[in-house]
């Protein structure tokens, strides 16, 4: 084994034990790291069909084939116009590189999910929201063109105005339609790394929907909820709204991550321990609206300072059930989620409520106008059946269910929710797309 | 623009683009050399972005002897510090019949390196400063059936660069010798390196970085090879014969 010297020129393919971000499923998959675009092209006609792994920050089957090919060694910045923030860099680059670099230049990302580990070319995919849906869209939204190998190794670049269908099924396409190689995005100017944060405690979910309305004008807003509360508190919150602010502060570096160092055993949490984490959390914060002042990190990033915060879950991992209703039928929906969330007991410390914008063109973009709310389950006994309800009155709701956090829904609850999901279909197959990119998750769905 | 450049001489290998990033992160303008230039270009490019600093991208060709000299004296600005990073691997079994083969893996790890760091090196002693990094490697320790062709290339580089430290170190002009071990790169990539004793390009070009602050005679990236190959140098030959190293 010393020195083994054969540099042929089989590419690299090994046996990996992957996952997503939830560790459910978790299976040994073939793993290929692409080095770079000829590369790609050389093996894209030889190897089976595949799906593209970014940083592996889905949570459930998206990104898990039987082939996986990783794009995340491709992290350069090709260009950068520091007068209009426009850049364009590979997509296996991480939305953390771009914001620990260019923050202190005074730019930051339109559009950030709540962790800042994924990829370019993930957060494409998914085409990704984060606390500013309202005002500012998906990631799409910042995007002015894609730069895409197709199925037959050809490459091509794509936008609102250039092969536009191609783009509309790219962006939250889950990478079924090509894989992404290169981004153009903008970046939007700040004058600070600080955000001044409100914080509004609610009382029951009607005060929540108020505070959501009465802040509607706040460029980001979320709000934690604690799922577990039941009768007349049922559905209270903390709001948390944001703005950056203008006080010139930029030197920003990211602080190193506190780890969880091992699976959590599965027992530790239950329903006694996340109702005590929710009351506590609940009853730290002020009375009535606060404000505070913050880094951008903890206002955008707080999990991201727990590395493998997944552990917690134990080693069979857990499932985020992420779904949205019309805003509409929001109230209505939401209420009969929360009364068998907490009838069942099945609660979870990181249940996330947040009011929506208007939904883009995209065929598989989750966000659509109205509420959506996110909550982590650990994998257990009886969770799958008791999910199966909770799609029934999303359903019922005309609501739909987030594929970046999916690894269980059934294909006939799934379609119902997306209705431009035929065009994707065709757009597919007409494309030669359906034969080269499929993941665990497009075979479930049929996609 | 004071003497702030790095030159870095096969530039396509990914410890020396990790070496260029660390150094670019430390304020340096950078010289990424190769005959690929086209590839390069779009790294020189991501570096200037991420560190603010220059990048130039300069064609060159260890094989090409001939051209070293004015290489070397077309930089517009003299480098403070050279890492030589080129190096060929090749197929040992192969090489052990085609001479040809064995004959470019001598040429490019040793006699292009000696060829291009005496130009270096005359420039460096003139001007009494600078240092001057070499990627050796562990095969050059002990010569090895699976790999002694690559391996005493290494050797003999590796006592180049311990006799060039000796010349060198009087004129205020520092040499460090690295021998990283396995390296997860390009060129170990379809071998099955065993974690432990694998270091990332990351991992090689920060201790790069720390043995020319701390003016490093030789080093082993992580630590336990310098242990392993004192064990491999000092098994007594007539076992030694009998392993399958």
């Amino acid at each position: 084994m010393w020195f083994p010297i054969s540099l042929s020129l089989v590419d690299l393919m090994s046996k990996s034990r992957l996952s997503g971000w939830g560790g459910y499923p978790k299976l040994i998959l073939d793993l290929i790291n692409i080095r770079n675009e000829k590369h790609l092209k050389k093996i894209i006609p030889s190897i089976g069909n595949f799906i593209t792994r970014g940083n592996g920050r889905s949570y459930g089957d998206s990104s898990l084939s039987s082939i996986c090919v990783s794009n995340i060694q491709n992290n350069k910045i090709l260009e950068f116009d520091n007068k209009t923030g426009v850049i364009r860099c590979e997509s296996g680059i991480l939305l953390s590189e771009i914001i620990e670099i260019f923050v202190p230049r005074g730019w930051f990302l339109k559009v950030t999910p709540g962790t800042k580990l994924v990829t370019v070319g993930g957060a494409i995919a998914s085409d990704v929201h984060g606390k500013n849906h309202h005002k500012d869209g998906c990631f799409s939204t910042s995007l002015i063109q894609i730069r895409l190998m197709l199925s037959d190794g050809s490459i091509v670049n794509c936008s609102q105005q250039k092969h536009k269908e191609l783009f509309l099924a790219t962006c939250g396409g889950m990478g079924l339609t090509g894989v992404i190689l290169e981004a153009t995005f903008s970046l939007k100017s700040i004058l600070s790394q600080n955000i001044m944060q409100t914080t509004i405690k609610t009382k029951n979910l009607h005060q929540t929907f108020d505070a959501f309305e009465k802040y509607a004008d706040a460029t980001y807003s979320v709000a934690w909820i604690d799922c577990l509360s039941k009768g007349d508190t049922m559905g209270r919150s903390l709001l948390m709204t944001g703005e950056f602010s203008d006080d010139g502060d930029l030197d920003y570096s990211s602080k190193k991550a506190v780890s969880v160092p091992f699976n959590f055993p599965s027992i530790m949490l239950n329903y006694f321990s996340v109702k005590l984490f929710n009351a506590l959390y609940y009853f730290k914060a002020k009375q009535g609206v606060s404000h505070q002042n913050v880094g951008l990190d903890s206002f955008f990033f707080p999990l991201d300072s727990i590395d493998s915060w997944n552990r917690i879950y134990g080693r069979n991992g857990f499932v985020q059930y992420q779904f949205i209703l019309p805003k509409k039928e929001s109230l209505e929906g939401l209420t009969k989620i929360l009364e068998k969330i907490s009838d069942m007991g099945l609660g979870s410390f990181l249940a996330v409520l947040k009011l929506y914008g208007k939904e883009n063109e995209n065929y598989l973009s989750f966000p659509m106008e109205g509420y959506s709310l996110a909550l982590d389950f650990k994998i257990q006994k009886g969770l799958f059946d008791f999910l199966k309800e909770l799609d029934q009155i999303v359903l019922e709701y005309n609501g739909r269910i987030y594929l970046a956090k999916d690894s269980r829904v059934g294909k006939s609850v799934f379609e119902k929710g997306y209705p431009n999901i035929e065009r994707f279909r065709e757009f597919r197959k007409s494309q030669g797309m359906k034969e080269k990119f499929t993941s665990l998750q497009s075979e479930r769905l049929g996609l | 623009m004071n003497n702030n450049w790095i030159l870095i001489l096969g530039a396509g290998s990914d410890i020396a683009i990790a070496t260029a990033h660390k150094y670019a992160q430390n304020g340096c303008s950078i010289y990424l050399c190769s005959r690929n230039i086209k590839e390069l270009k779009k790294e020189a490019r991501n570096i200037e972005i991420r560190h603010e600093v220059n990048v130039d991208v300069i064609y060159f060709d260890a094989l090409d002897y001939e051209s070293h000299k004015e290489f070397y004296n077309d930089l517009p600005v003299k480098p403070k510090g050279v890492l030589l990073a080129f190096g060929l691997l090749g197929d040992q079994e192969a090489q052990q019949s085609q001479f040809e083969l064995a004959k470019s893996v001598m040429d490019t790890n040793y006699v292009s390196a000696v060829s291009i760091l005496e130009v270096v090196s005359q420039d460096f002693e003139k001007r009494k400063s600078g240092f001057i990094v070499g990627i050796s490697s562990v095969a050059g320790d002990r010569g090895r059936s699976s790999n002694y062709i690559y391996g005493s290339s290494k050797a003999g580089l590796s006592t180049y660069l311990e006799g060039l430290q000796h010349r060198l170190c009087k004129s205020n002009v520092h040499v460090l010798i690295v021998k990283p071990g396995f390296v997860a790169t390009k060129m170990t990539a379809d071998m099955n390196l065993p974690d432990l004793l694998t270091a990332k390009p990351d991992e090689v070009s920060s201790a790069i970085y720390k043995g020319v602050e701390k003016k490093k005679n030789v080093i082993y990236v992580k630590s336990v090879w310098f242990f392993i190959m004192v064990l491999i140098k000092n098994i007594p030959k007539f076992i030694f014969k009998k392993t399958s190293l």
